[in-house]
């Protein structure tokens, strides 16, 4: 299940004083089981571009092909493709809407045309897959807590099985444990499920404690794209775009400056420690 | 969905914007009196050149004005059908059960001039003041009506909230639809009952968060420490200037033409 953009172009408010170049020209390819970290300045155009990934928006030229089927034919199945790769939305506690939570996980796989059965097993497997609490499944999503919210409105995109998940700031307004849950959680249908994860985000240490490639966004355009320590390495650059490296890589800058051999493209604290306890051993 | 003038303020310069709303709510006012004292055409010959005018003088393409047209099309045929159709008269045209009367086809014509006028000119209005000037206008300039305990100023509060409440709302119910796109929503397909049922995952998010957007804006308001009006002081307050003490005079001039044409009719 890959995802292919070949020089897509897209415009807001085409035509009129206030147009938008909101992507400019973009390339680049999503391969299977692969876990894509998307960083950018807001308004840099990554809201715009995941709203491609599913056909939400049109790109006004340019194509995007799913598995080697470019979406914009006249026979291709948009919701067929909206089953197969699940956008979660910026804040998506505020789309649940149902008076229980099975009820909301259930909306999803009801669409997709599956029996009853199937859709019941599919919303049961999902709310487990986001470690939501059994005893609450018949709650209303609207007593929830706003963890718990996020968390359910996940597993109403995870009821279609989606084979690629694209998380637009999952962790935004969450509080420092509420972010590591969700990240855990992500981290966890990646590896145990192979589904493949695009992550939007401001933060860089989410980015780079879990995302195996990078892409980064500026103006419309790809700025950069890379595996993780390709992409921090190249931290001059990021913060030329008013971006800025994980903590842990300016650290491992600076210990270089003062002489230490450490490997500077460390990105994450266990990388890090281990490079250090290394170069203080010789 | 965003295609929506009527009601819309377009942020440009110009002579028009700068006018104080007073003048402005009380120009609209005249100007649609002036469409409903006459059917007079030479009345209406100078309330076209008036109004070309003020397009003229308010920047704002004259496109734009056109398109606030479109939701009153609708309603614009229908009278224009039954006053074409049923004011009884001296018959002009007449086919099968139909008859055009000389009447009709007047009163058809004027009713399609007056309905146009009608909205360009308070089209103008919302296209030139923005929705803090305009409810600023309406608090000063109905302030009278506190003699009769009318809460002025809490109308005009309800009122500048629920304008600027206006296209958050609409962004918000952009982003609820493609939400429920993404989870395989269709809205498209379907009879009526299914479509209307499609609704509601759109509906009852959309109520959800304009209550606790209201719920997180009192909060604020009370914050600050807001309790109505009383003993409250603008930061911009509004204070006629020449300009505007002109605009009057030419209000002035304008209407007692009208009135003039109607009543010595010449043409």
């Amino acid at each position: 299940m890959s995802i292919i953009l070949d020089h897509v172009n897209y415009i807001y408010s085409k035509g009129t004083a206030n147009e938008i170049k909101a992507l400019d020209d973009v390339c680049f390819e999503i391969k299977d089981a692969d876990f894509l970290g998307l960083i950018g300045h807001t308004g840099s155009g990554k809201s715009t571009l995941v709203q491609h990934l599913n056909g939400l928006l049109r790109a006004d030229s340019g194509h995007i092909y799913f598995d080697g089927e470019d979406i914009y034919d006249k026979d291709f199945e948009m919701k067929k493709l909206r089953g197969k790769v699940g956008l979660v939305f910026q804040y998506p506690e505020h789309q649940l809407f149902e008076e229980s939570v099975f009820k909301d996980v259930c909306f999803g796989p009801k669409n997709m045309g599956l029996s009853n059965m199937e859709t019941e097993v599919a919303a049961y497997e999902a709310l487990k897959s986001v470690g939501f609490p059994e005893e609450l499944y018949y709650v209303s999503p609207f007593d929830l807590s706003g963890g718990q919210k996020r968390r359910v409105a996940i597993a109403g995109v995870l009821a279609m099985k989606p084979r690629i998940l694209v998380l637009d700031e999952p962790t935004a307004g969450l509080d420092p444990e509420g972010r590591e849950e969700i990240l855990g959680m992500v981290r966890d249908l990646h590896d145990m499920q192979q589904i493949t994860i695009v992550l939007v985000s401001h933060s860089m240490e989410d980015v780079a404690n879990n995302a195996k490639h990078i892409l980064v966004m500026d103006k419309g355009r790809v700025f950069m794209e890379g595996t993780r320590s390709e992409v921090f390495s190249r931290v001059k650059e990021l913060e030329e775009i008013g971006l800025a490296a994980p903590r842990v890589t300016y650290i491992m800058h600076m210990l270089k400056d003062k002489g230490f051999d450490v490997d500077i493209t460390a990105t994450t604290i266990p990388e890090a420690r281990d490079s250090i306890l290394k170069a203080v051993k010789l | 969905m965003m295609d929506i003038t009527f009601g819309q303020y377009y942020q440009t310069e110009s002579r028009l914007h700068r006018l104080d709303p007073r003048v402005k709510l009380a120009g609209t006012l005249i100007f649609i009196f002036s469409l409903f004292i006459t059917q007079n055409i030479s009345c209406y010959i100078i309330a076209t050149i008036f109004l070309i005018c003020v397009v003229l003088l308010s920047n704002v393409p004259p496109l734009m004005i056109l398109k606030g047209m479109k939701p009153i099309i609708m309603i614009m045929l229908i009278t224009v059908l039954f006053n074409l159709f049923l004011t009884p008269g001296i018959p002009m045209v007449s086919f099968w059960r139909f008859t055009i009367t000389e009447e009709g086809a007047k009163n058809a014509a004027f009713t399609a001039v007056r309905l146009m006028y009608l909205v360009t000119g308070s089209t103008i209005l919302t296209l030139t003041t923005s929705p803090n000037n305009l409810t600023d206008g309406m608090e000063k300039g109905l302030g009278f009506l506190k003699l009769f305990k009318l809460p002025v100023h809490e109308i005009a509060m309800m009122m500048s909230i629920a304008l600027r409440f206006i296209p958050i709302l609409m962004e918000e119910t952009d982003k609820i639809i493609k939400a429920q796109t993404a989870r395989g929503a269709d809205f498209e397909s379907g009879g009526m009952i299914r479509r209307a049922k499609a609704l509601v995952p759109i509906l009852v998010p959309l109520f959800v968060s304009a209550f606790r957007r209201a719920n997180d804006l009192a909060l604020a308001m009370e914050a600050r420490c807001y309790h109505g009006g009383e003993g409250r002081t603008k930061m911009k307050p509004l204070i006629y200037k020449a300009w505007d003490i002109r605009a009057y005079v030419v209000l002035l001039c304008y209407i007692s033409l009208i009135i003039i044409f109607a009543i010595y009719n010449p043409i």
